[in-house]
């Protein structure tokens, strides 16, 4: 099957500060893609990109074989309304309760009947553990619950494709495990096709298809759970099994360091 | 100066975007209740809070014109024409501008630290991500409840200062109410009320787009916000001043 999305080479930078060089893969209808990188590698920047919010400096990100930055905004617009993204902090709307937030897209985009929406919005929240919290302004609940929120509200739409920014971050054990069981559960039953941003490696193992392993501005390493968990790549292992030496601690410059250290105290 | 041009050109396309979504935002079929709804909380939380103070300093400014005017008239035995000037005075000059004065700190603050908070929370983006179009959900109903208020407020305190006035006149000046009605009513035309009016409109799509845009434009946490905030109150003023020069000059030369 075509793949939904295909990033070819993409480059992008902040002023001077190169974030990808050459980012290559694609996304295939149906796979959970688990993208795992150091904090500040770029992993959320890159579903911006793919959101249409952020503009890239080079290569290709194509979206059923379009190019995204050529998307005229109703074209932008579909593309988004396809799509559910859980952000990172959550971003529910802090001036309305979380009943509200729900059924904002819903709303704004169909006529369906205040009672329905009623309903979508309970059955939802239940999934994600937040019935009684209904009422609720975003103020009023914890950084997991906003979290979990963010998820609920990202299916009203009932979406094809689902981003999820560090899905399980913040989260205790077990409400972490029900959101990786949620992740996997909507693959199964709905068919919904994932990216998910994680730093959590046994979500990331649990729910993965493929995973890729964002490092050193490209794609270190993309590859099945089993190729992750096998591989003798210093810098894979050091990331997956969390190891206080490898490559990613020697990037750490020690001069560089001691030069910038003794340059201040001079001054 | 390249950031200074662009930003200003950023502020054409959203007064520009905005404008022209004011019809499609009201009258378009799917929405429209929430867009109505929201006016009204817009409106509520713009406009109220500026109300009691709109009609204090007004009421003030009018007994204080009259003050000021009468002993210079009284010594032409004119004394009435008081009424006449601060009529004038306030209905073409001083209504709209206090009341956009007051309406910037309060309702152009609020809505720069508002719509920059969103900003800082990854809210627009969430909007954007639902394909909602943040000037139509988020710029269209404050600049609407902004122009409205705008205009309420000056008729409000226009009112309030000539009500201030009367008072100054009846226990000072030997202007009983009536005589100062009176006199007030016959030199005003239509075209006095009307031009401070349109002044009062402008004012109000002035207010809420340039907080807006401010609020738009915030990065970088909460300092970012409270930068732009103060930011959205002295250019708000500078720029008031601005277009009121600008109308008078214009209305002058039209003989309005
Ligand atoms: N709008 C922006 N302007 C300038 N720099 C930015 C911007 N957005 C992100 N960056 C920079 O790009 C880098 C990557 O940011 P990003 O949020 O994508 O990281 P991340 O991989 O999601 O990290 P984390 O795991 O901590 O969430 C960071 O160094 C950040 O400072
Ligand atoms: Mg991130």
């Amino acid at each position: 099957m075509a793949p939904i999305i295909q990033i070819k080479n993409l480059r992008k930078s902040f002023g001077d500060r190169v974030l990808y060089e050459d980012l290559t893969i694609d996304l295939v209808p149906g796979e959970t893609l688990v993208v795992m990188g150091g904090s500040g590698s770029g992993k959320s920047t890159l579903l911006r990109i793919l959101m249409g919010h952020l503009t890239y400096d080079g290569g290709n990100v194509l979206v059923h074989t379009h190019e995204l930055s050529q998307f005229s905004r109703r074209e932008l617009n579909a593309w988004r309304l396809s799509v559910g993204v859980l952000f990172q902090t959550g971003a529910l709307f802090n001036s309305m309760t979380l009943r509200e937030n729900l059924a904002l897209p819903v709303r704004e985009h169909t006529d369906l009947p205040e009672e329905l929406i009623d309903i979508m919005i309970k059955i939802y929240l239940q999934l994600v553990g937040l019935r009684d919290s209904i009422d609720r302004m975003p103020s009023e609940l914890s950084g997991g619950m906003k979290k979990r929120g963010g998820l609920a509200r990202a299916l009203m739409m009932q979406p094809r494709i689902l981003f999820y920014d560090e899905p399980t971050a913040g989260l205790d054990p077990v409400s972490s495990a029900q959101v990786a069981q949620l992740i996997l559960d909507l693959k199964e039953k709905m068919n919904v096709t994932s990216v998910v941003i994680t730093h959590d490696m046994k979500a990331a193992f649990a729910v993965a298809d493929r995973l890729a392993l964002l490092a050193e501005r490209r794609f270190h390493m993309v590859g099945r759970p089993e190729e992750f968990r096998t591989t003798t790549d210093p810098l894979v292992r050091q990331f997956v099994d969390g190891l206080l030496d490898g490559p990613l601690s020697a990037k750490a410059d020690q001069k560089a360091y001691e030069a910038d250290l003794l340059k201040r105290e001079t001054l | 100066m390249r950031q200074t041009i662009e930003m200003i050109g950023d502020f054409g396309i959203l007064l520009k975007d905005s404008v022209a979504a004011v019809g499609p935002a009201l009258f378009s079929g799917r929405g429209r209740r929430l867009s109505w709804r929201n006016l009204w909380l817009q409106m509520n939380r713009i406009g109220v809070d500026s109300l009691p103070i709109v009609t204090l300093v007004m009421a003030c400014i009018g007994a204080i014109l009259a003050m000021q005017m009468a002993p210079e008239l009284a010594r032409f035995g004119l004394v009435p024409v008081t009424a006449d000037i601060v009529a004038l005075a306030t209905f073409r000059e001083m209504g709209p501008l206090v009341s956009a004065v007051v309406l910037t700190g309060f309702g152009g603050s609020a809505i720069a630290a508002e719509i920059g908070t969103m900003v800082v929370g990854e809210e627009i983006e969430a909007l954007e991500a639902h394909a909602i179009d943040p000037i139509r959900f988020l710029v269209v109903p404050r600049l609407v409840a902004s122009v409205i208020m705008m205009v309420c407020l000056t008729v409000v305190g226009d009112l309030a200062a000539i009500v201030g006035a009367m008072v100054v006149g009846a226990l000072f000046l030997h202007l009983n109410p009536v005589q100062f009605y009176e006199h007030a009513v016959q030199l005003l035309t239509v075209g006095d009320f009307v031009t401070g009016l349109i002044k009062a409109a402008v004012f109000g799509l002035e207010i809420s787009i340039i907080a807006c845009f401010l609020g738009l434009q915030v990065r970088g946490g909460a300092m970012g916000v409270g930068i732009n905030t103060s930011r959205t109150v002295v250019m708000t003023i500078v720029a008031l001043i601005l277009t009121d020069l600008f109308f008078t000059t214009v209305f002058f030369y039209l003989g309005f």
